[in-house]
């Protein structure tokens, strides 16, 4: 028996008026548009801010690829248009590993949650930034699993409602800069959906480190986060990070604890140097005799 | 395509089994060995890296096996031909991974070095307790394909081989062999590079902005691309189009997955490999794979030399199973022998490929089976004498 032959149905795309381009159409993928993420969500401005990024820091599309999780961050993999997968649950990291163990001319960066990156990949995370493996990790925080409708994640604030923590969250959240920078991550940043011109340079400045890099950005989630928390829109969220947010460079990464509508801070808070793997990996590899690895 | 010289160690060698896989790998042009100590297997990531820089290769020990099959996707998809060896305990965290290696069609070879299960076991004794896991352990629908080597030539041969399967259909090949045949040292004779021939990689030819990562060629398979090379493509482990984006209906997942099925089912002739001896006059066939062949070509001597015809089938590929082989032989003869060092699996297999025409008598074995050929012969001699056996089991009551 022979495999049907089926074709799939051309998605609809939204049609723009006459000669409205985009200004970022060279960089996302046009033809997935509209998007899946809801009204008031913040991933599509960490999406707009990583875009805008990559232009100023002046990286080749061509030699840059971005690799997702799960879950709704997990979807910015298949929006940019760049060598882009779109993986399992918690492994970004790890495929991003072998890509540049395999191919050191590539430029990875994760794009992913923090029930990704954090609860089912933290794991992952910890030996990236321990190896000290060039990659950017732009994790997008909206402490709650919100794909799968709202449920407790290792950074919902103690307290905090989700539809696994009826009567308020009990378990104390994971401080995500902390972790980074105690497993050795050279740059490490957080900031908010609201301050997009400070997030872009902290991106752009990231693509540019060698080693392990960790931006944090705090975002909305309408939907499900505010909702069952009753913390109001989208805009009630901007409006709650324009008021609570500290900006503290270099801030002490022990001190980054958010809890349940307390201040948060942001900033640029290490930005150090160490080997990266590649680099010990290539000086090992020149101290063997005869020693080398294919290219490309 | 021939081999690089550069990973072929030319001559002959003793080398034990898992050496000898190294050498493979390397003849086959594999340059990324994704790792995470496990024994019996370890040996093999030993040797790797020993000869890694001298060959040009790249590795790195991953912090678990779940990451460590991650990487080795992630490595194939820049283009370098990549492997991860394991054991049971790591094969069973690979199944994730298995299952994206499937639906993102990423050639790779995962090698599993069988040990005695379940959990963790006995870590250096041999076992083929792994075959239904490598067939089915993974969710959702696939083929796989799967060979089982039974000696350190052949754990050269077949990981070659492995590689070129998994470059020609696109899909993740696992290299089913056991602690036995990988502790085993025999010599084995390495050939120059130029005997060796190698699949190479289906690449798209394309205009850049016309690339369709799972656009199926004649062939059923669709054509890669490198990262870095400039298509901007898209993968994602949902069901996807022929572009590489999710589509959630009915009618893509039939257009999605039905291919990974049928890449593997349509071409069974092509991929099917088994070894016959003296099957044409046989009245009891053994049929076995990996080191329990070797115990079954040991007693298919012994007992044509006391009369009773039997032949062997030996499987080299075990997934996909050679149906239409093992039906066409069950009308012909009384009953098949199957020993395995397992409670029963490729053996139902074969019972459902002998459709009634023949009894199906399975012989477990452990260890001392491969060495000792004793409850192999008493259920050929079983098998031969009776006109109608009902399937029977040999108790295994080898104390330790």
């Amino acid at each position: 028996m022979k495999a049907k032959e089926t074709k799939t149905k051309e998605i609809q795309s939204v049609p723009s008026k006459k000669g409205e381009i985009h200004p970022m159409e060279n960089l996302l993928r046009m033809d997935r548009m509209p998007h899946i993420w809801c009204p008031s969500c913040g991933i599509g401005l960490a999406v707009t801010a990583f875009a805008s990024a990559l232009e100023k820091a002046n990286i080749d599309p061509d030699k840059i690829s971005i690799v997702s999780g799960i879950g709704c961050t997990g979807r910015v993999a298949g929006y940019v248009k760049l060598d882009s997968f779109h993986t399992t649950h918690g492994r970004p990291i790890a495929f991003g590993t072998g890509i540049r163990v395999a191919n050191p001319k590539i430029k990875v960066v994760v794009f992913s949650g923090d029930g990704d990156l954090i609860a089912i990949g933290g794991n992952h995370f910890i030996h990236a930034a321990r190896r000290n493996i060039d990659m950017l990790v732009v994790c997008v925080n909206n402490f709650i699993y919100a794909m799968t409708g709202g449920q407790v994640a290792p950074t919902t604030p103690l307290a905090a409602y989700a539809t696994t923590s009826p009567y308020g969250c009990v378990e104390p959240p994971f401080n995500i800069p902390y972790i980074a920078d105690s497993s050795g991550a050279v740059y490490v940043a957080r900031w908010t959906t609201l301050h997009i011109r400070r997030l872009i340079n902290s991106l752009a400045e990231a693509l540019q480190k060698k080693g392990f890099s960790v931006v944090e950005v705090i975002s909305p989630c309408g939907m499900y986060y505010s909702r069952i928390n009753k913390l109001g829109d989208g805009l009630d969220m901007m409006k709650f990070y324009h008021d609570n947010v500290e900006i503290r460079h270099g801030e002490d990464t022990k001190n980054l604890d958010i809890g349940f509508q307390t201040k948060i801070i942001c900033g640029k808070f290490v930005d150090r140097e160490r080997p990266s793997y590649m680099e010990r990996y290539n000086q090992w590899l020149s101290g063997v005799k005869g020693g080398s690895r294919d290219e490309g | 395509m021939k081999a690089d010289p550069k990973g072929v160690l030319t001559g002959s060698h003793t080398l034990t089994g898992n050496h000898a896989c190294a050498e493979g790998a390397f003849a086959a042009g594999c340059r990324f060995l994704g790792l995470y100590p496990i024994v019996p297997s370890l040996e093999i990531s030993e040797r790797f890296l020993e000869r890694a820089p001298e060959v040009g290769a790249t590795f790195i020990q991953m912090e678990d096996e779940v990451s460590v099959l991650a990487a080795v996707l992630g490595a194939s998809w820049t283009g370098k031909k990549s492997m991860t060896v394991t054991s049971g305990p790591g094969l069973s965290l690979m199944m994730e991974h298995l299952g994206l290696g499937v639906m993102l069609e990423t050639p790779c070879v995962i090698v599993d070095i069988q040990r005695a299960g379940p959990a963790l076991g006995m870590p250096g004794r041999p076992a083929q307790g792994d075959m239904m896991q490598a067939r089915w352990g993974s969710h959702g629908d696939y083929e796989i394909i799967a060979l089982s080597p039974s000696s350190p030539q052949e754990m050269f041969d077949y990981t070659i081989k492995a590689f070129n399967l998994s470059e020609r259909y696109r899909i993740p090949v696992a290299l089913m062999s056991d602690a036995y045949v990988a502790h085993l040292k025999e010599e084995i004779v390495i050939p120059h590079a130029e005997e060796i021939e190698i699949e190479p990689r289906r690449y798209y030819k394309g205009a850049k902005d016309k690339y369709l990562p799972f656009k199926r060629d004649k062939d059923f398979v669709p054509r890669m691309v490198n990262i870095g090379d400039g298509y901007k493509f898209h993968v994602t482990g949902l069901t996807h189009d022929d572009r590489g984006y999710p589509v959630m209906n009915e009618e893509c997942q039939e257009y999605n997955v039905h291919p990974l099925v049928w890449k593997v089912r349509n071409y069974v002739d092509e991929i099917i490999e088994v070894q016959e001896a003296e099957t044409e006059d046989a009245e009891v066939i053994i049929i076995s794979y990996g080191a329990t062949s070797r115990a079954a070509l040991k007693a298919m001597e012994q007992a044509r030399k006391s009369g009773i015809k039997v032949g062997s089938l030996r499987l080299v590929t075990v997934w996909p199973f050679p149906e239409k082989r093992v039906a066409e032989l069950a009308k012909k003869v009384k009953a098949f022998v199957v020993p395995e060092m397992n409670f029963g699996q490729v053996v139902l297999e074969v019972e459902r490929c002998s459709y009634g025409n023949a009894n199906v008598i399975f012989v477990p074995h452990g260890e001392n089976g491969v060495e000792n050929t004793d409850d192999l012969l008493s259920a050929i001699k079983q098998a031969g004498q009776a006109d109608k056996v009902e399937s029977v089991i040999i108790e295994f009551n080898k104390g330790v």
